[in-house]
This record gives structure tokens, sequence and C-alpha cells, in this order.
């Protein structure tokens, strides 16, 4: 290891997201809503060099196993991200994040004039018309979802 | 093709044939329109508006009186089931057992495709806040098509409040469905929606501006929609734009000679009085066109009409 080169140590248990798009670690972190004052360590890496992409970020979180529900929450901001699963310092589950067809019950339209944020017995249900740069339409309003939109309803 | 129980959502359900298919029944209807008709006796329309409307809920009643139906409703925002909370879903589910079919309005996006999903009998979208309103867009080309003939190779500015008027919405979708060019007049404010304009630049040309003055020469048919108070968040706002296109004698003093005018009503002031009498005002012919276009709907929703 070089002088200028910093390692960030591996984690007991926990999860470590990899392959995130450059400089979206910090969104990563706020839609699982982490706010820092957890009592488990976390590190993040942002804007680090990467083979597939030019930079990537990563965050390691001790002591979290993220559920399916948390990757698919992922997947909206980080479509290219890895999910692996550590116990006792070793990957046993490792996951890329896939984004489905229809995301339905992860987040709510972002439109206020949409029947769906009333109060009616409905998911509510998105269709993915671009995952890159993300575009989510509202199955009941027909409002496009933008990556900022979707960051504002977490 | 068929339309018998079909809901009437968006108007982005329908392919240009099925549009001709309406217009033809519709065509059909005008005589019948005169003359009244018992092709729905029997059957009852409900007509449930949680936002104000005159000109809609009495065009579908009126349809539906004409060819011997009858129709229920009510046309209140403050209604008792809403006072006392109840949801759309549960609305239509009650009401699905005292008419065939319900024509709905309601203040919010996607109201009418909600109500679709939990109704036995079929929807028609009314209005649905500030997103859709497909039968006036179906009455809208039907005037179009009536007055110039076509539909396809005309240049069609769409005016006014673009962002919060139901109609232009439905129209812009309905009209993307020609060879036709469309010119998007508005303030920066009120601009087309961008899930619209999405759509539509896919398939034909469209050019947007602010000001209008360049745009009448241009066009064959100019539709006019009112600024629309009551959807502006923030009423500085609306004072901005209010009155921010005038269509007078002077306006048009450049325009072609076979321009028409629409609106799909009701006009505050952004078409002046001066203008009803000249041979471009169509807006009137336009209410009566909504009375058969709907009569054409409600039969081939229910059957009446194969």
């Amino acid at each position: 290891m070089s002088e200028t080169e910093l390692r960030v140590s591996k984690i007991k248990d926990g999860t470590v997201i990899d392959h995130i798009t450059g400089g979206h670690a910090l969104d990563v972190v706020k839609i699982l809503g982490i706010t820092g004052k957890e009592k488990g360590p976390m590190t993040l890496a942002i804007n680090v060099p990467s083979k597939r992409f030019k930079t990537k970020d990563i965050v390691k979180i001790e002591g979290r196993e993220l559920n399916p529900q948390e990757v698919h929450k992922i997947a909206l901001l980080a479509p290219h991200a890895c999910i692996n699963i550590i116990r006792d310092y070793k990957v046993v589950k490792k996951q890329e994040v896939k984004l489905p067809k229809v995301i339905e019950n992860i987040i709510k339209c972002v439109n206020p004039a949409c029947i769906s944020n009333s109060n009616e017995p409905v998911k509510a249900r998105f269709y993915v018309d671009c995952e890159d740069p993300l575009l989510l339409k509202c199955h009941y309003c027909g409002y496009i979802m933008e990556k900022k939109d979707v960051l504002q309803r977490f | 093709m068929e339309f018998e129980g079909r809901d009437i959502i968006s108007i982005k359900d329908f392919s240009s044939e099925e549009i001709s298919y309406i217009f033809k029944t519709a065509k059909n209807m005008e005589p019948v329109a005169a003359k009244g008709s018992n092709m729905l006796r029997g059957k009852i329309l409900a007509t449930l508006f949680f936002e104000a409307s005159t000109r809609t809920r009495l065009s579908f009643e009126s349809a539906m009186h004409k060819l011997g139906g009858s129709a229920i409703g009510f046309a209140e925002a403050e209604i008792a089931s809403v006072k006392k909370g109840e949801n759309l879903a549960d609305t239509v589910r009650v009401v699905e057992s005292y008419a065939d079919v319900i024509a709905l309005r309601h203040p919010l996006e996607g109201a009418a495709r909600l109500a679709a999903e939990f109704s036995k009998v079929p929807i028609i979208n009314g209005g649905s806040g500030a997103e859709e309103h497909p039968t006036q867009a179906l009455l809208d080309l039907y005037t179009i098509k009536k007055e110039k003939g076509k539909i396809d190779g005309l240049k069609i500015a769409l005016v006014g409040d673009l962002r919060y008027g139901r109609t232009v919405h439905s129209l812009a979708y309905a009209l993307s469905l020609y060879d036709i060019e469309l010119y998007l007049v508005s303030p920066e404010t009120l601009k087309m929606r961008r899930e619209v304009l999405q759509t539509i630049k896919e398939k034909i040309e469209v050019t947007e501006r602010t000001s209008l003055e360049k745009i009448v020469p241009l066009v064959d048919v100019l539709y006019v929609t009112r600024i629309q108070k009551e959807r502006f968040p923030d009423l500085a706002e609306y004072a901005k734009v209010k009155g921010s296109y005038k269509i007078d004698l002077e306006a048009l003093k450049e325009a072609k000679e076979d321009l028409i005018i629409l609106h799909p009503l009701p006009r505050v002031d952004e078409i002046a009085a001066e203008v009803d009498n000249t041979p471009y005002a169509r807006y009137f012919q336009q209410v009566w066109n909504g009375i058969v276009v709907r009569m054409a709907l409600l039969a081939l929703i229910l059957g009446a009409v194969k």
C-alpha cells in the first residue's frame, strides 16, 4: 500500500454496497434512513477509481443486513450497485441490484395532486421508463419522477 | 372493435381507428340528438362530480336523456359522503349498484383510473384534476374534423394554460395520432407538462412559443384555454400570468381566412366578445358536438351500438 492510499478495513458482519455510481453514496445512505447516529461503524468511500466505471462509491455498514425491500430502494439510485452480505468477515451472499419493471409500495408519488397520495386503499405503483437516468411513471396520475424527486420522498 | 363495457380513462387508450369509429357513431347520432331515441331505455348514468362543472355534467346527462336513459348523481364538491370521510374507492363500489355507467369528475389526478379498478360498471373520466379530460378531447377533435373536413395536414395551436389545463393534455395526446404540426403557446410558467411533451414529441412536430403574434397567421386551428385560477398553488403566480393572451379582432388581423377558433369553455377574457360573430368562432358549435360525441360513447359502452 502506498503512503497516499488509504485502506478501508474489512467489516465483520453487515453489508457492503459496492459499485454505487460515483457521487451517490450519500443518496444511498439517505434512502436507507441512516443518519450517522447509529451505534455501528459505517464507512463511505466516494469517487474511488473503478475498472467498470471511471469512479464508484462504496458503503460499508457494520451490523446491518439489508432486506429485499431496501435492495430495491438502492436499485432506484444506483442501478449498477452490488450488495455483499458479510458474516464473520466472509461474503455469504452477493447480489447485483436489479430494478424491476414495476415498482410497488416502495415510494409515494411526488405529485401532491395524485389520487394515490389520498385516503384510498391502493399501493403507489410506478413503471420504470428509464433506469439511467432514472424515470419512473406513476400508474395513477402519469407523473414522471426523476432521481431528485425520488430522493425527495425519502 | 370492442367498446361494450369499456372504461374511458385516458385518450391514450384509444387508437386512431377507434377514434374514427366513435366519430362515425357520433355523426349517426346527429339526427338522433335532434329527435330523441329509446336506445338506452332502462339504463342509468350516474354523474359523480366532485368538482364544480356546468357543461360536462349537463352534456353527459342530456346525452343520456336523448338516448332514452336516465341520469342520477351529484354535482357539489362538499357532498355528504366526502364530508363523512368516504374515499372514492368506496363511493364507486356503492354507486355501481345504482347505475349502469359512471361519469366521474374529481379534483385529483389518476382518480378515474383508481375508480375503474374498483368499479364493476364502466367509468368515464369527466376530468381528473389537471391530468386529463378525454371526452372533451374527442369532441374537440370531432369539431376540427367536422369544420375542416380533415385532421391530417393541419397546423394547430394550443394557447394559454398548458400546464394545468386538462383539456389540452388530452387533446395534445389525441392530436399526436394524426399527421399535424402542433404549436404550443403559453407563458413560461404554464408550459406543457413534461410527460405529455415526451409522449407527443415522439410522434409529431411540436413548436413551443411564449408569444402568439407570429403563430396566428400560420395556423388553421387556434385552441384557446382559460388560465385556471383554481389550480394555482400561489395566487400571486396567477396574477402574473392572467390575461397573457387576448384574442380580439386586432390579434386576428393576420389570420388565415379559414381559421377556426375553439375553446373548451368557460372563458374569462381570453377571447373578446367581438370575436363571437366572426366566421372564426366555433366554440359554441363545440358544445353541440359534445352532446353527439357523448351520446356515441354512451351507446357504444352500453352496447346499444356495436
